[in-house]
């Protein structure tokens, strides 16, 4: 048979997972926010880098 | 010498208000046992105590006041990064300080009710947090803005951790005034962030909380008179007595008005920032003076008044100060702001 019994402790820990789980969330999305402001920061990427020397242009 | 339980010197065995004695024989531990007998668990709500969100309230405005007056554009996310890991560097510093201190925190009534003295959160785990986001902060704010504002971050914790809490706090009635300087640094760290440099602007800013703290802190001190006593911590007004205190913080506070006008001339500062300067400055000795000019019997007879209201006025006169310092890089886009 299943334990139902709820203690307050089960809802501290609750409440401490849940706002782990945020922040890690919060941290992700920092994260995130921040890579794209660094990527878009640094301007056009040469998109002919894979080809043979001389090639661009011809 | 640290005990095997993790508590600082000095710290009693005290786990969620009950003494926690040695383990016993193995009988003991075929007992029953409740929950209630646990010792307790910390909610989300004593990790994030444990990291002062008070004084992390004033980190992130001095931080931001510092990012946003520097004469260089920051991309908002770059910013918001920066600001984020400043405050989880004073956080973490804080929660070193909680670890190292939970022993004097235990004895004043102002601190017992902290996690780690209650008994919330065990002071390894205080450790152990105050390493690792110290760790993510500096780390993360070097990748995020610069190395230069991460390393001022890096000295900001150590200074708060091992310079004043370890040292100073417990050795000296100076203790404030040097400590004072890990409060001063989070507008030069904003300040980093924005432009990768240090400049008069970021160092006035410095000096100007610098300057504060002691008539801040000694202000309080003057009407929490018993609990630095009680812990045995050598505050200015225990070592001293209240009188020399009294002095000190008019000498502070005649040393601090001409430094924060002046940076009325600098780079962040204008019209706005002069007038709102000279009046908090004007007001800000006027309450130096009374209480220097007060005896203790005076004091007692109407329960600290002036005290307690010149260290409110304190508060807002930092604010007060940068507010007119954002104010002023607000203006500037309109033609208006700085000279």
């Amino acid at each position: 048979m299943a334990i139902r019994a709820e203690h307050e402790l089960h809802r501290r820990r609750l409440g401490r997972n849940l706002g782990v789980g945020l922040t890690l969330l919060v941290f992700i999305l920092v994260m995130f926010g921040l890579t794209v402001a660094k990527v878009s920061q640094l301007g056009k990427v040469d998109g002919f880098a894979h080809a043979p020397p001389g090639a661009v242009g011809r | 010498m640290r005990r095997a339980t993790g508590y600082p010197r000095g710290m009693p065995n005290v786990v969620a208000g009950r003494q926690v004695s040695p383990r016993k024989g193995k009988e003991d531990d075929m007992t029953d046992m409740r929950a209630s007998d646990l010792p307790a668990e910390a909610g989300f709500g004593d990790y994030v105590a444990l990291l002062k969100p008070r004084v992390m309230s004033l980190v992130v405005f001095t931080a931001l006041v510092g990012l946003l007056s520097a004469p260089v554009a920051v991309h908002p996310m770059v910013a918001l990064a920066g600001i984020l890991f400043i405050a989880l560097g004073a956080g973490a510093s804080g929660a070193l300080n909680m670890w190292w201190d939970a022993d004097i925190d235990a004895l004043m009534r102002r601190t017992r009710n902290r996690p780690v003295p209650a008994g919330r959160v065990a002071p390894r785990e205080a450790l152990a947090i105050g390493l690792a986001l110290s760790g993510i902060a500096v780390v993360m704010l070097g990748l995020a803005a610069n190395l230069l504002a991460a390393g001022l971050l890096a000295f900001t914790i150590f200074f708060y951790a091992v310079i004043y809490s370890m040292w100073l706090k417990r050795a000296t009635p100076q203790n404030i005034v040097i400590g004072g300087a890990a409060g001063a640094f989070p507008p030069m760290i904003g300040w980093a962030v924005a432009t990768g440099g240090v400049s008069v602007e970021s160092l006035f800013m410095f000096a100007l909380i610098f300057m504060w703290t002691p008539p801040h802190f000694w202000s309080l001190a003057l009407f929490t008179k018993s609990d630095y006593a009680d812990a045995g911590v050598p505050m200015l007004t225990v070592t001293h007595g209240r009188r020399v205190t009294r002095a000190h913080v008019l000498a502070y506070t005649l040393a601090l008005a001409p430094l924060a006008v002046a940076g009325a001339v600098t780079g962040i500062g204008g019209p706005l920032y002069l007038a709102v300067s000279v009046a908090l400055n004007l007001w800000f000795v006027a309450g130096a003076v009374r209480i220097w000019r007060r005896t203790e019997a005076q004091a007692e007879a109407d329960g600290y008044r002036a005290e307690k209201r010149l260290f409110r006025f304190s508060l807002y006169y930092l604010f007060l100060h940068f507010a007119a310092i954002l104010a002023e890089a607000a203006l500037k886009p309109h033609g208006m702001g700085g000279w």
